[in-house]
């Protein structure tokens, strides 16, 4: 495992690579863990010095930042601060982390104490409203996803440690899935993303013949007045294409433009 | 020997979250011995208010990264019981053989990458991959085999695709099934040598008489639905759930607490064992009695043992129902979905233990209430107790502070606790 590595005949240096998780599930560390056919090669192309979820020994000397989850309690804001202020590379991981991921879904409410009174009643709980890395540090990269692909991550993982440069598809999951041969779903009476969302993941849900929900954020030339044609043309309201397209937070910007002409989230009367 | 001690753990590594454990002894007296849950809430159960019912499953599988598949069925079932929908065979005996293979890689991550570096003195699994390469890879085999399995069944092994209220999006081909079915059958001989391993394992000595609560077995061992049951006696119909759970909050936990017949109680791999444990495949039985695990074991340390008991059983029952599935028409099947006003109840056991998911609906199929009980918020209390027990223990019989911190880790370990989850 301690083989001297090179790439082109030039010796590199393992990065040092520590994975940190704010507010999460935790999958997107998983998938690293569930690399089982090549994580034996990975652990030998980085030198792990930090991973709470799957070993005891700590360091702050690191390289490389891998942070999974978003902000939500004042408390994590200083947490990755520090993180930042030891990375040299701070990539964020998932969409918790790029976007705010599922998480941000209590945000639409616009009333924290209702959203905490609904869950702890009158017990006292902390909690702000959910934000990615971005909003706090500088993030030098995003791997998108919820979860994040373990090829892609991989790829990029190989890529930073040989320097090479890294770029997301800038096209539409679509591509993907016609490329894959598959039937769309709009002509099986299914809604899907996949003509704004950030390709890349080789359409994975489209494939397995399930709507694409947008994880992956807008693709560069996301169209969202399209989308909402395609989705009318095919009788589909404005909430069943909202549903998707606030889910996990990437789109929250033309989101917002929609909802606008909208009343807000309904919440339960007490 | 009088002890006096001072255990401060925070964050606890090699445990899914963020939990801290306190432990102060001074001269043979316990003066502070806690469990603290500190992991930041997300509010599930709000968030999912106002939206419509196909929301819920596919939100509610982003509560936990390690058992999403068991949170998708959980929630999937709470639906389909609001609506009255019944599940074909089929979908049944799929849902059950994806739920398994969701179980089989969770203990197996559990039993080699997280608590096995502790019976074996080294901080993480990448000292092991070092001295005992063939264990690690046997372990990997098993993950692979099972995370492949998902893939296949569920679309995906994390946040499974194919999984919806109704039935699947998508079948998995015979030959896919055959090929796991092979496979299975190739990993008995690993599993065997698993059990070899933990025989070589000290078992730390300590037991504390606790409530176990789990499914209860009817003709099989449970995974998916039917009666509740606890080895104090009390039976409850799934329904009526919140009469087992008994919610509360209580002041350093960002979790719910639960509690039944007493202060606390457990739930995970040991308490079903001590429930149903006439129901093990019959290898499944041997290998536990001749780990020294008969039912009612009340030492949580023994949960490892009851997970890798466990896995054999698991894959027994595995090739079981593939051969069904094997010899029986394939029904491409994703029954019609009418909402209706109501309410459903979804209970199934995930790898740490019994979870339920409840959902209320309006006439339009829109969530008007919603209700997660995590298997692991329901073990909090009584990690909580087991560590001061065992302070008390040690803090009488006298031991050193980094064995009083190692046993109180390796405690909290053995529950296997997902603690984001607990918190979501
Ligand atoms: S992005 Fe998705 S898979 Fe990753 S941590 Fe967040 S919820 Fe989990
Ligand atoms: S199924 Fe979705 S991703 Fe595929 S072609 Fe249709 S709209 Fe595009
Ligand atoms: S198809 Fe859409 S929802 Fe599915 S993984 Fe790709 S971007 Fe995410």
């Amino acid at each position: 495992m301690d083989q001297q590595l090179s790439y082109l005949g030039v010796p590199l240096t393992r990065p040092k690579v520590a994975f940190f998780d704010f507010t999460s599930c935790e999958g997107c560390q998983l998938q690293i863990l569930n690399n089982e056919a090549t994580l034996l090669d990975f652990l030998n192309l980085v030198e792990i010095v930090n991973f709470r979820e799957g070993m005891s020994e700590k360091s702050d000397n690191y390289d490389i930042a891998f942070i999974e989850g978003s902000i939500s309690r004042p408390d994590e804001i200083k947490r990755l601060e520090a993180i930042r202020h030891n990375a040299k590379i701070v990539v964020a991981l998932g969409s918790c982390a790029c976007f705010g991921g599922v998480n941000q879904l209590k945000n639409r409410f616009n009333d924290l104490n209702w959203v905490k009174k609904e869950v702890y009643g009158d017990f006292p709980i902390e909690t702000i409203e959910v934000h990615p890395l971005e909003k706090y540090v500088q993030v030098d990269l995003k791997i998108y996803g919820c979860p994040i692909k373990k090829e892609e991550v991989e790829k990029i993982v190989t890529n930073l440690v040989v320097g090479k440069s890294i770029t997301s598809p800038e096209y539409p999951v679509c591509m993907e899935c016609k490329a894959n041969e598959n039937i769309c779903l709009f002509e099986l009476g299914e809604p899907c993303l996949g003509p704004v969302t950030r390709a890349g993941c080789d359409a994975w849900c489209t494939n397995n013949r399930r709507g694409c929900w947008g994880c992956r954020g807008p693709a560069d030339v996301a169209n969202v007045r399209q989308l909402e044609e395609i989705m009318h043309k095919y009788g589909f309201s404005n909430e069943t294409m909202l549903d998707r397209l606030e889910c996990f937070g990437g789109f929250a910007s033309l989101t917002k433009e929609i909802k606008k002409t909208k009343k807000p989230a309904a919440k339960r009367k007490k | 020997m009088k002890l006096s001690c001072d255990v401060n753990v925070k964050h606890l590594t090699r445990v899914e979250g963020h939990g801290n454990i306190q432990i102060k002894i001074q001269d043979g007296r316990v003066k502070q011995a806690n469990w603290e849950v500190v992991e930041t809430p997300r509010f599930f159960e709000a968030m999912l208010v106002g939206k419509h019912w196909e929301n819920a499953p596919y939100i509610c599988g982003r509560i936990c990264g390690i058992c999403s598949i068991g949170h998708t069925l959980a929630s999937i079932r709470a639906v389909e019981n609001a609506f009255n929908i019944i599940p074909s065979t089929q979908t049944a005996k799929l849902r059950l053989l994806l739920k398994h293979m969701e179980t089989l890689q969770s203990h197996i991550l559990h039993l080699y990458f997280l608590a096995a570096p502790d019976f074996l003195g080294t901080g993480s699994v990448l000292p092991l991959a070092k001295s005992n390469p063939e264990e690690v890879q046997r372990a990997l085999r098993l993950k692979l085999l099972a995370n492949d399995a998902c893939d296949i069944i569920g679309g995906r092994r994390l946040h499974p695709t194919r999984t919806v209220v109704g039935g699947f999006t998508m079948l998995p081909e015979k030959k896919q099934l055959d090929q796991i079915r092979r496979r299975l059958n190739a990993c008995v001989p690993d599993l065997l040598a698993a059990a070899e391993l933990f025989k070589t394992f000290t078992i730390p000595d300590f037991s504390r008489e606790t409530e176990f609560v789990s499914l209860k077995a009817d003709e099989n061992y449970p995974f998916i639905g039917g009666s509740l049951i606890s080895t104090d006696g009390v039976i409850k119909k799934e329904a009526d759930y919140r009469q087992m759970t008994n919610e509360y909050c209580k002041k350093g936990f960002t979790s719910k607490l639960s509690k039944l017949s007493r202060k606390s109680f457990a739930v995970g791999a040991l308490a079903r064992l001590n429930n149903n444990f006439a129901f093990l495949h019959p290898t499944a039985q041997n290998i536990s009695t001749e780990l020294g695990l008969t039912p009612v074991n009340h030492n949580p340390y023994m949960c490892n043992v009851a997970q890798l008991v466990e896995c054999v059983h698991i894959v027994f029952d595995s090739l079981s129902l593939i051969e069904d599935l094997l010899n029986s028409p394939w029904q491409e099947e994703r029954q019609p979905v009418k909402a209706i006003k109501g309410k459903g109840v979804g209970a199934v056991e995930v790898p740490r233990g019994i979870l339920y998911h409840y959902y209320e609906f309006d006439g339009k199929g829109k969530i008007v209430a919603a209700d997660c009980v995590i298997p692991t918020s329901q073990n909090h209390a009584n990690i909580h107790h087991d560590i001061q027990a065992l302070a008390k223990q040690y803090a009488e019989s006298g031991t050193k502070d980094q064995n009083i911190e190692l046993l109180a880790e390796m405690l909290v370990r053995a529950y296997d606790p997902c603690i984001s989850c607990s918190v979501h």
